[in-house]
């Protein structure tokens, strides 16, 4: 595959051209994602403040961060907002999936209209939401306004369940995508297998349950990861919505870093945090590698 | 994992294509439909209208809500249409919206918008599908370890690279520049675009390099003449990806460039949030649906193009 020019001397000039081609992507890959990761975490183990030093204080900012109220906050965050989103999201995206597997008519408009909030940023999300969730004009008020006067949803106002507010709204913006890959999977279903389970007389909820789910097990992978990977990043929506607040209440680590790196001018803790959550990517991606790898060579 | 993913964005990409262009999909799978008003239909259909309502609520509260004046806002409820139209909170958005001294609205956002997402469509889009093209027919030595590393890299959290790349952009003098944000839009979009254009030139019959190859085509007529004219879907797809992408940017777009030069979402996110002044909600909805226009035009333009778009780019994340 590999063409050779027998013609010239040396092994560094053959295939020019494809080099010539390569060196944007060997510039970002080498010192940007490998230079760029490493020099973030050497310089996490320094006291850096206002610019990058490299005077050396161990683990001092690894122990503040994890002594800091605010970073539990963020982490805590994320926990609650990465299960239940992952639950929401998966839960809701094959239901509706589901739904519209059902030879139903309209399907296209459906579709559109569950997906058009993907095309919207997480700041014009953030923002509808906040004002759908105004407790002084949005929900709240009308169901008041209804009659039920003592009717309180307030997410965005109240520090025990605004992360509940950042969900709905992410979840609005979200599913609709989950909800196309899903669809895209059951559509990868053999139509056999349908007709099989109907002739044994298997309900349908149970096919769904009992095989179709299991069938669809590399799909599921994918969205998993996607979905993963996009609450690690969660930073907009909550900038948006409520700029962390109240008070403290909506932090999320993506957020701590930022703050800490460009308006705080305490570069080290930012660098610390940025360094935990990549330590939390790896240490998702890392054994669904190893379990997606494994199982690939045991199998050939 | 590279390898898996190398995998799986094609399957997606076909995934989620159409299900009548895909031909290797079978249609819905559900029994046939008897009576239009069977339990079974009204479940399915009341589920679907009830949940489509809660999707489109939102859009049609920041259309009615940007068209009334405040003091309906004020006494009225916001599902309510309008009782008077009014299309002055569009043009105050446009351009009379203050972000901190400047009165000049989010027009000044938008053309830096524009500004960023047309160079950084077409440069990233350039860079990315002749590297791809390298990398599927060209391949030389340390090509696939520099290709994994990327990948790779599309998982490291943006986070982790803000401030060294802060450096960079310092040192080559660009740091709060539209270029330098050009730049690194560039970057981010390289891991997903790279692989979008390698997986589909590796598509393409290899007959057609070799009888290139043959003819005495090199690099670059190969690229422009046979590779690039068979690869306009898979541009579209990306452009889709890109426009959006970039467009919907804020995190970049803050920390890379100055009140001057803000893209339009970093100055919406200013003007709704500001702290100081009476709040104006038309104004602020009018706003944000402008921010929002540009992505929902390429949506419903696009249509099932988007589709595919968005699961190329899902697999960034």
């Amino acid at each position: 595959m590999t063409p050779t020019d027998a013609g010239r001397p040396s092994r560094l000039f053959r295939n020019l051209n494809a080099k010539i081609a390569s060196i944007p992507m060997v510039l970002t890959a080498l010192v940007i994602f490998v230079g760029g990761t490493a020099w973030t975490v050497v310089y996490s183990f320094t006291n850096s403040k206002l610019l990058p030093r490299l005077s050396f204080v161990g683990t001092t900012q690894y122990e503040r961060l994890w002594a800091a109220p605010r970073w539990h906050m963020a982490v805590e965050n994320l926990a609650v907002y990465g299960v239940l989103s992952l639950v929401f999201s998966l839960a809701i995206g094959f239901l509706l999936a589901a739904l519209m597997d059902q030879k139903i008519r309209f399907e296209d408009t459906f579709r559109t209209i569950f997906l058009y909030p993907f095309a919207l940023s997480f700041i014009v999300t953030g923002l509808v939401w906040q004002w759908l969730l105004n407790p002084d004009f949005g929900i709240q008020q009308v169901v008041r306004n209804l009659g039920w006067e003592s009717f309180t949803f307030d997410p965005l106002y109240n520090a025990d369940i605004v992360i509940y507010g950042i969900l709905i709204a992410g979840l609005w913006q979200g599913t609709g995508l989950i909800m196309c890959l899903m669809l895209a999977g059951l559509r990868g279903i053999d139509v056999e297998i349908w007709k099989a389970a109907r002739v044994d007389g298997i309900p349908t909820w149970k096919t769904y349950l009992f095989i179709v789910i299991p069938m669809m097990r590399p799909v599921f992978v994918t969205t998993l990861v996607i979905i993963a990977s996009g609450i690690v990043k969660v930073y907009d929506l909550v900038v948006a919505q409520t700029s962390g607040g109240p008070g403290i209440a909506s932090e999320v680590p993506a957020k701590y870093v930022y703050d800490y790196m460009f308006l705080a001018q305490n570069l080290g803790q930012g660098f610390a945090a940025s360094t935990m959550m990549l330590l939390s990517v790896v240490i998702v991606i890392v054994p669904w590698a190893y379990l997606e790898f494994g199982r690939r060579r045991r199998h050939g | 994992m590279a390898e898996h993913l190398l995998r799986t964005a094609p399957d997606l990409v076909a995934m989620a294509a159409p299900s009548g262009s895909a031909g290797a999909f079978s249609g819905p799978h559900g029994p046939r439909p008897r009576h239009a008003f069977s339990r079974r239909n009204i479940f399915i259909y009341g589920t679907l209208a009830l949940v489509a309502v809660y999707y489109l609520l939102p859009l049609y509260v920041m259309v009615v809500t940007s068209l009334k004046g405040m003091p309906e806002i004020r006494l009225g409820n916001i599902f309510s249409p309008p009782v008077e139209i009014t299309f002055e909170p569009w043009v105050k958005a446009w351009s009379q919206a203050c972000t901190g001294l400047n009165c000049d609205g989010l027009s000044r956002g938008f053309w830096n918008s524009v500004r960023i997402t047309v160079p950084s469509v077409f440069l990233s889009i350039a860079i990315a599908s002749v590297n791809g093209y390298a990398l599927a027919n060209w391949r030389f030595k340390g090509s696939e370890v520099f290709f994994t590393i990327l990948i790779v890299g599309a998982f490291i959290p943006y986070q982790v690279m803000l401030y060294p790349i802060v450096i960079v952009l310092r040192e080559i003098g660009l740091y709060g520049s539209l270029w330098g944000l050009v730049l690194v839009h560039c970057i981010f979009g390289m891991p997903i675009l790279t692989l979008l254009f390698r997986n589909y030139f590796a598509s393409l019959p290899e007959e057609l390099f070799k009888a290139a190859r043959v003819d005495g085509a090199g690099f670059w007529t190969i690229y422009l003449r046979i590779m690039l004219p068979m690869a306009l879907p898979i541009f579209v797809v990306a452009i889709i990806l890109q426009v959006t992408g970039i467009w919907n940017d804020f995190l970049f777009g803050v920390v890379y460039t100055k009140p001057d030069t803000y893209p339009m979402t970093v100055q919406l996110n200013n003007i709704v949030n500001a702290v100081q002044g009476v709040k104006e909600y038309n104004v602020n909805m009018a706003a944000t649906l402008l921010t929002g226009l540009v992505p929902l035009v390429v949506y419903f333009i696009s249509g099932k193009l988007f589709v595919r778009g968005i699961a190329a780019g899902a697999v960034k994340g």
